[in-house]
């Protein structure tokens, strides 16, 4: 009996995301009464792999190969990974990748899955998780029932921890992996940060008035070390791109600290932010509804408002 | 070409959400029931291909899983643009369940492209689409904000870990679609819905099938404090309490 994490690297390296997922899973494998087993798809280097042992990594199958995501391709792999390391666990990332192949295996492993679960299981027998449902207007507890079971993890709600201990690398065959789907060419985003793993958020709405009045956004958001996102309005208006689109039809992020500035606080945005740590909302309207989901308000007209933060976090950068 | 749109359906994105005095159940009472927002993108994007390649797009047909009350939600994307309308005559179950009806009744159709939302504004599951395409042994992309026909050949985009990929493949193929598919979700004419009454909507039985899963209950999430306000005229206030008492920065 083991639990298998499939683990996802971004250029041969793992990313902070990795790093929660793997000791999630070392949990819940004390928790089952049984061992660890990470896959890892790609290439990456044994040294990048053998730092996972401090996060509770036993036995790691790394399948190198230059292929591509392919969704059938790779959920075939990780569901005969499962079977052959004897796995009645599987664990993924809830994120692009996790969401396209976790129900595929879980077809494949016929199993029951459940998705964007909240940190470690409310029980181990019966098997029973948390998550959110409706766009975080209702936590839900689900029991999985099926023999085999498969879960995928919302980030930032397990932590990480660390433990002692050494990982052992074993490579699996990956010659008959066959695609069918061609990748024509790839864009990857280079030298910002990435929405998905942000740590601070800063997110304008249509109170920014214009795409012209985001230079000031990103000057705080560089300031911040942040991410900058916005409201569907704005990527609808073609102000900023789809992949910022935070909210119920968009990303759900889960960052420390989220910025909400001019954006009013509709139920739909509201979905998407709402298990941040701490929010900020600036606003003219002392009315907008932003202010009964943030930690911290001002309100005030952007225009002046936002300038001055920058310099107030600048100061405060500049000092630490 | 024949496309397929799957559809969800869904209590308004405003519903508060209210329970049974046991809390085991959700009470849907009075509830205004929609498309599911990522399903009503499908379509939308389906209509516009059929609008630009008459000549290549045969057919739109809708499908959802559920019981009688979800024929209206069905009617609707008639009246939007689909041709005709599949029930699977199926009470609700989860993931597995769904994707397993719906293949059911999908099997050996001559569906050539099928459409799914990435994710159910409900139980927020993205497990459908991906299972669907498992069941009928088809290729299938996930996260994809366009899409385009050319011939026989299908040409995504699709979202990856920290950036996107142009991605080509063939019919039979299941595409899970996400924000950028369609920007505004077409809304039905006058004419739409006249014409929506009298399109064909078949029901299908169900399918012997059992779920993975079970709702074991239900909590409302926990209430947020009070916002603290600060005034605009002293911003350091803010950086000193995000720094000292709630410790963000
Ligand atoms: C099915 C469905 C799905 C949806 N999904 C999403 C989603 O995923 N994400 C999303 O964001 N929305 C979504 N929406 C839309 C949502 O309902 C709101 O319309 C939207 O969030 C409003 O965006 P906003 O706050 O930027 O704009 P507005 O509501 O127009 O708010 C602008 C705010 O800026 C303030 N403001 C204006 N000028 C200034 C200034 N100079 N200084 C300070 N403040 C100023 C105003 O007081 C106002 O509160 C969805 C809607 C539907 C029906």
């Amino acid at each position: 009996m083991s639990v298998l994490v499939y683990i996802e690297n971004r250029n041969g390296k793992f990313k902070k995301s990795t790093y929660e997922i793997v000791s999630y899973g070392k949990r819940l494998a004390n928790g089952l009464g049984s061992s660890l087993t990470l896959l890892s798809i790609g290439r990456v280097a044994e040294d990048e792999l053998k730092n996972l042992g401090a996060y509770g990594a036993g036995k790691i199958l790394s399948a190198e190969t230059d292929a591509p995501l392919d969704d059938k391709a790779y959920a075939s792999l990780i569901a005969s990974a499962a079977q052959n390391s004897g796995a009645t666990l599987v664990v993924m990332a809830h994120n692009v990748t996790g969401k396209a192949l976790a129900p595929r295996v879980a077809v494949r492993l016929n199993a029951g899955l459940v998705s964007a679960v909240n940190g470690l299981p409310v029980s181990y027998q019966p098997f029973v998780v948390s998550k959110k449902a409706f766009s975080g207007k209702s936590l839900m507890q689900a029991e999985i029932t099926s023999d085999i079971k498969v879960i995928t993890l919302s980030q930032n709600t397990a932590g990480i921890e660390t433990f002692a201990g050494e990982a052992l690398i074993e490579k699996i065959d990956t010659s008959s992996m066959t695609s069918g789907t061609k990748v024509v060419s790839t864009e990857v985003q280079t030298g910002k940060i990435l929405l998905s793993e942000a740590d601070v958020v800063v997110s304008g709405g249509r109170g920014m008035r214009s795409a012209d009045n985001w230079k000031p956004l990103e000057e705080l958001a560089g300031v911040l070390g942040a991410a900058t996102a916005c409201s569907r309005p704005v990527s609808d208006e073609g102000w900023r791109p789809h992949h910022e689109h935070v909210g119920q039809t968009g990303k759900v992020v889960a960052p420390n600290l989220y910025f909400a500035l001019g954006i009013s606080g509709a139920i739909q945005h509201l979905a998407g932010i709402s298990s941040s740590k701490v929010i900020v909302a600036v606003n003219k309207d002392p009315e907008a509804p932003i202010f009964s989901a943030a930690d911290y308000g001002i309100v005030g007209d952007l225009q002046t408002v936002l300038p001055k933060m920058t310099e107030a976090f600048r100061k405060l950068k500049a000092s630490s | 070409m024949n496309i397929l749109v799957c559809i969800s359906n869904v209590p308004d994105t405003t519903t508060r959400i209210k329970y049974s005095a046991d809390m085991k159940s959700v009470d849907y009472s009075g509830v205004q029931w929609i498309i599911n927002p990522w399903d009503e993108l499908a379509l939308t994007r389906a209509i516009e291909l059929k609008e630009a390649h008459p000549a290549l797009v045969q057919k739109i047909t809708v499908i959802t899983a559920g019981g009688a009350d979800a024929e209206p939600t069905l009617r609707k994307a008639l009246a939007c643009g689909a041709d005709d309308a599949i029930r699977v005559d199926a009470p609700g179950g989860d993931s597995l369940f769904t994707a397993t009806q719906l293949a059911h009744a999908v099997k050996g159709e001559p569906f050539d492209v099928i459409l799914c939302g990435i994710e159910s504004s409900d139980y927020n599951g993205s497990a459908v689409g991906g299972m669907l395409a498992e069941l009928l042994d088809y290729n299938s992309v996930s996260a994809v904000s366009s899409l385009n026909l050319e011939g026989n050949s299908v040409k995504v985009t699709r979202e990856i870990d920290g950036g996107k990929q142009s991605i080509e493949t063939s019919a039979p193929v299941v595409l899970i679609v996400q924000k950028g598919i369609a920007i505004n979700p077409r809304i039905p004419s006058m004419r739409g819905i006249m014409t929506a009454r009298t399109k064909p909507l078949k029901v299908v039985a169900a399918a012997a099938a059992s779920p993975g899963s079970k709702v074991v209950g239900y909590q409302a999430p926990p209430q947020k404090s009070a916002c603290k306000m600060i005034d605009p005229e002293n911003i350091d206030e803010l950086v000193h309490l995000l720094h000292t008492e709630a410790r963000v920065i």
